[in-house]
């Protein structure tokens, strides 16, 4: 221990993390069963978990922070990890794509991501953000021979880029203007030279939520999403669902709320009509979907509209509604996605809506399992998509956005229309082909997990709740 | 002044009320499929078991106060100052045993009729139950919203899964409807928890008073999901739909329970947290309930489907309830009340009935019955009964709640009291006709050679006909319950929560 920076301390887990993630991608050189690699996997970010509590502190001049925010986002990361891990064993498989970098690239993503969260600098959220886009860049097109999935994965990487581009683009402002990237810095600045009016400010503002709505996946700049998460294997589509979008989310409310907060007003004022777009057109497009990712993909940039509402109410409620949100999301749409990852069979894509029909009389378990998810993304209690929603909504009614939720709650309502559409195709309709399941332990382990999740945050949610509400300074 | 009465039954009645037929359902989830005759005798105990636990609510009310009684209270959510806490009074009593006593006979009446995912229907009707039941034991907003919301889930499945051939069309038009309401409430309810400085204590809400311009926003934000359920005119288009397509049970609860809520609603909500709203908007209102009467009625007219009749009949119904509610007088709330026990009963019975022969013929179609009082003398004998009641002939039990309501209606407005009374008139045609075209005349063919009713069936309807004369005839059993619940309700509407009800009835006596 003596070569040990004493600064260090709040990086463990990253640390952990880079040499465990680097560890199983040399193992993957001897280990033939692939099997292995995924259990080592989850093993790795249990590891990492359990340095999350000795870590809190700042590093390198606050350059990195390690707080109850940074860590709450952690979990919802390393959660995203170890059901993503569990839905893919067998699929991979299906897919022929069943090689050891999956895993590693899942875990140096996972690594971008708290990067991003525990980001106390513009230049160290942009390597996070590139580390994690980049592997996520690969895993959206890891079905090689898939033209579809190629399609995805180049069509995220331009997009991703012309993001990274505007980021770096508005930092460069901010760093012209106030002469520091350090959020808390460019706040003080902000204060200190009454630069609450600058245009240039605003623009570098405008620049930099127009980067975090590609990463959110915000209306209008969303459009990559529905290809990407269509091509995709399934199982990252789950893992983009939810990882690159709750880092996303961990950076705007520490950008927005800590170095921007000065400029309140001037970013509400860009984020609300981003909000309403996002919540609009997410759920009136996914009524309109035959294929399910797609149908979910449009669902994802509905809730990010809903989860905005958080960010735009601008308090300490405000964010952690956003945070429970982004959690209790994490439960509800992998296990969609575990069982629409079991209908990949053999010879059989069972993407489509119209493969779920009669799922109830010949699947009861997988179609009352894929009810529950429904039921939660619509937000009918007593399910945990119920409880964030109220919580989002009551934070955002308290911050003075009343009419903001009354919109908010009519596309909340017109969701329920195609999220109802499956349950109605699954339990209304008669089977007209004969659909196998490939079911798995792990996948099993998984669905457990997403619904007593789901079931037991919809009931008894105040743990959750006070774990988010302390975590915000 | 003390506002709850502890639980002095010794046990925590109405949670047991709530949990046993979500245990039942749990119970019935792990039974094998197969073995059906099984599934049914466990829903059926599950929901007698239910029924006798509610009798000594019955035995054991107090009906000498308005305060919450059998009340249970426990911490929840503390982080946002919820608890779970439950209670009755006068108002909520009679339909938490109204509510128990419907599943059994729904049960029952699915008894045969109910042929495909045997499991799964008794376990969705089981759930419904105790949702239904929390909703009127809830003493707190949020956990009323839980409940509220929650029997949506399996209600979609019970109208979707088991309905008629359009079921599909009438279970999402059922869920949009309803669910748009709700999410609009569900800003009233946070609206008001913030202002109350983050309470969702009913009690307590009930004591505070509001500004009146809030109260008129959140009149008809509550307004939206109320109006909704019960249904009102012009929202009530999806009741019929609902009613008709869905199964005998559906049918029935929904009719007898499910649309209750929505009055219930007005009740507890609209009426004691903003009275000054509620009464600038009786206008209004009464105006939708004469409104619903006369327009429910003369649609009832036209209809050719038996099944969809009967629903219209409900809207008409429905209306006079929500007329004797926003009459905003004694007679007219406590008729208003009885008639929603009275809708449950008759209208519950109709729907029950209707499911009896339908078994037999399958077809709705009025045109296709005729002369089955012939056939099946016992089932024409019991269905004259619910027809008379329906109407409101003296002796049965619509006669009382209609007859309160009108004078309630008078007191408060000539007009609607007159209009509200030519409803009766055109209930008596429209069910009357209805008789005549099923029972008599020539024998269809398909009502040719038809078995009378069994012994299950008749068990079925039983308890219906003891209802309709035992409120004909001596409704003070029933409306006891509710006179000091009532009385309360009309002080906090008169002051507007502006002096203690005690002042109130203070300066009452002084003016005499």
């Amino acid at each position: 221990m003596k070569f040990m920076i004493p600064g260090l301390r709040p990086l463990t887990p990253e640390i952990v993390m880079t040499v465990l993630a680097l560890a199983i991608l040399l193992a993957d050189l001897v280990i033939k069963r692939k099997e292995t690699l995924a259990t080592l996997s989850i093993i790795c970010v249990f590891v990492v978990a359990y340095t999350f509590s000795g870590s809190l502190g700042t590093a390198f001049g606050g350059m990195f922070i390690s707080d109850g925010y940074s860590t709450f986002f952690k979990i919802v990361f390393i959660l995203n990890v170890i059901l993503t891990v569990l839905i893919s064993v067998k699929y991979i498989a299906i897919e022929k794509v069943n090689l050891g970098e999956y895993y590693g690239l899942i875990l140096f993503s996972t690594l971008g991501m708290m990067i991003m969260a525990s980001a106390g600098d513009l230049i160290v959220l942009y390597l996070g953000l590139e580390l994690m886009a980049l592997s996520t860049y690969i895993l959206a097109g890891f079905i090689r021979y898939d033209v579809k999935s190629n399609e995805a994965a180049i069509k995220y990487f331009l997009l991703g880029a012309f993001a990274s581009a505007f980021l770096l683009y508005g930092t460069s402002m901010i760093y012209g203007l106030t002469g520091t990237t350090n959020l808390a810095a460019i706040s003080e600045y902000i204060n200190q030279h009454g630069l609450t009016g600058n245009p240039v400010l605003t623009l570098a503002m405008v620049f930099l939520v127009v980067a975090f709505s590609f990463k959110i996946a915000a209306v209008p700049f969303h459009m990559w999403t529905p290809d990407a998460y269509e091509g995709a294997p399934t199982s990252i589509t789950a893992f983009m669902s939810v990882g690159p979008k709750a880092a996303g989310f961990a950076v705007m409310g520490r950008v927005l709320l800590h170095a921007l907060y000065p400029i309140k007003p001037l970013w509400a004022t860009v984020l609300i009509p981003v909000a309403i777009l996002t919540m609009g057109v997410g759920n009136i497009v996914a009524i309109s979907q035959t294929n399910i990712k797609r149908m979910l993909a449009y669902s994802s940039i509905a809730h990010a509209g809903y989860a905005l509402l958080g960010v735009i109410a601008g308090t300490a409620d405000g964010l952690a509604s956003m945070m429970t949100y982004l959690l209790i999301y994490a439960f509800m749409n992998i296990g969609a996605f575990a069982v629409i990852i079991m209908l990949r069979s053999e010879g059989f894509k069972g993407d489509m809506i119209s493969d779920y029909e009669g799922l109830w009389h010949t699947h009861p378990l997988a179609a009352s399992l894929m009810i529950v998810f429904m039921f939660s993304l619509t937000g009918i209690p007593p399910t945990a998509g119920f409880m964030g929603k109220f919580y989002l909504f009551a934070s955002a009614i308290n911050a003075g956005y009343m009419w903001l939720v009354i919109i908010a709650v009519i596309f909340s309502a017109i969701s329920a229309y195609f999220y109802l559409r499956i349950v109605m195709y699954m339990c209304m309709r008669e089977p007209r082909q004969t659909v196998a399941l490939s079911t798995s332990p792990s996948i099993g382990l998984a669905l457990a997990i997403t619904l007593a999740g789901v079931i037991v945050i919809g009931v008894l949610p105040a743990q959750v709740v006070n774990l988010a509400r302390i975590a915000f300074p | 002044m003390e506002q709850v009465m502890t639980n002095s039954l010794g046990f925590p009645v109405l949670s047991t009320l709530i949990f046993l037929p979500l245990a039942g359902a749990v119970l019935l989830l792990l039974m094998p499929r197969a073995q059906e005759g099984l599934i049914k005798i466990l829903a059926l105990s599950a929901s007698l078991a239910a029924f006798i636990i509610s009798l000594p609510l019955f035995t054991g009310f107090d009906k000498s106060t308005h305060v919450m009684q059998f009340v249970e209270r426990h911490k929840w959510i503390p982080a946002w100052n919820i608890n779970y806490s439950l209670g009755l009074d006068g108002i909520s009593i009679l339909f938490v045993l109204l509510s128990t006593l419907v599943t059994i006979l729904c049960v029952l009446i699915s008894w045969n009729s109910i042929k495909t995912k045997v499991k799964e229907f008794y376990i969705s009707l089981l759930i419904v139950e105790g949702a239904m039941i929390g909703v009127f034991c809830a003493l707190d907003f949020f956990l009323f919203y839980i409940f509220w919301e929650a029997m949506l889930i399996p209600m979609y499945l019970l109208i979707g899964v088991w309905g008629g051939p359009n079921r599909i069309y009438a279970a999402i038009k059922f869920f949009l409807y309803t669910l748009v309401g709700s999410v609009l409430m569900l800003v009233g309810i946070i609206v008001l928890y913030l202002y109350s400085g983050r309470t969702f204590d009913i009690v307590e809400l009930s004591t505070r008073v509001y500004p009146y311009q809030m109260q008129l926003w959140l009149f008809w934000a509550f307004f939206a999901a109320f109006a909704v359920k019960v249904p009102m005119f012009p929202v009530h288009t999806w009741l019929p739909d609902a009613h008709t397509e869905a199964p005998t049970a559906g049918s029935v609860i929904l009719a007898a329970i499910l649309i209750k809520m929505g009055a219930y609603g007005f009740l507890r909500f609209s009426l004691p947290l903003l009275p000054e709203a509620s009464k600038a908007m009786t206008p209004v209102m009464l105006t939708l309930s004469v409104i619903a009467i006369i327009y429910g009625g003369v649609i009832c007219l036209a209809q050719a489907d038996l099944k969809r009749l009967i629903a219209y009949s409900s809207v008409s119904h429905m209306g006079f309830v929500t007329l004797g509610i926003f009459a905003l007088n004694i007679q007219g709330l406590e008729g208003g009340i009885l008639q929603m026990v009275n809708h449950g009963i008759v209208t519950g019975a109709l729907f029950l009935s209707v499911g009896i022969i339908y078994d037999r013929t399958h077809t709705r179609q009025i045109a296709d019955y005729g002369g089955v009082a012939s056939v099946m003398p016992l089932y024409a004998s019991l269905f004259i009964v619910f027809t008379l009641a329906s109407i409101g002939l003296p002796s049965t039990n619509g006669f009382i709640g209609e007859f309160l309501i009108i004078l309630g209606g008078f007191t408060s407005n000539q007009w609607a009291g007159l209009l509200a009374a030519t409803g009766i008139i055109i209930g008596a045609g429209y069910m009357l006709w209805l008789y005549q075209r099923v029972f008599f005349m020539e024998t269809g063919p398909k009502v040719a050679g038809l078995h009378d009713m069994d012994a299950r069936e008749l068990i079925t309807l039983l308890p219906m006909v003891v209802l309709i004369f035992w409120i004909g005839i001596y409704p003070d059993t029933f409306l006891g319950f509710m006179h000091k619940s009532v009385e309360h309700l009309i002080d906090r509407v008169n002051t507007g929560g502006m002096h203690g009800p005690t002042v109130a009835r203070t300066i009452m006596e002084v003016i005499k």
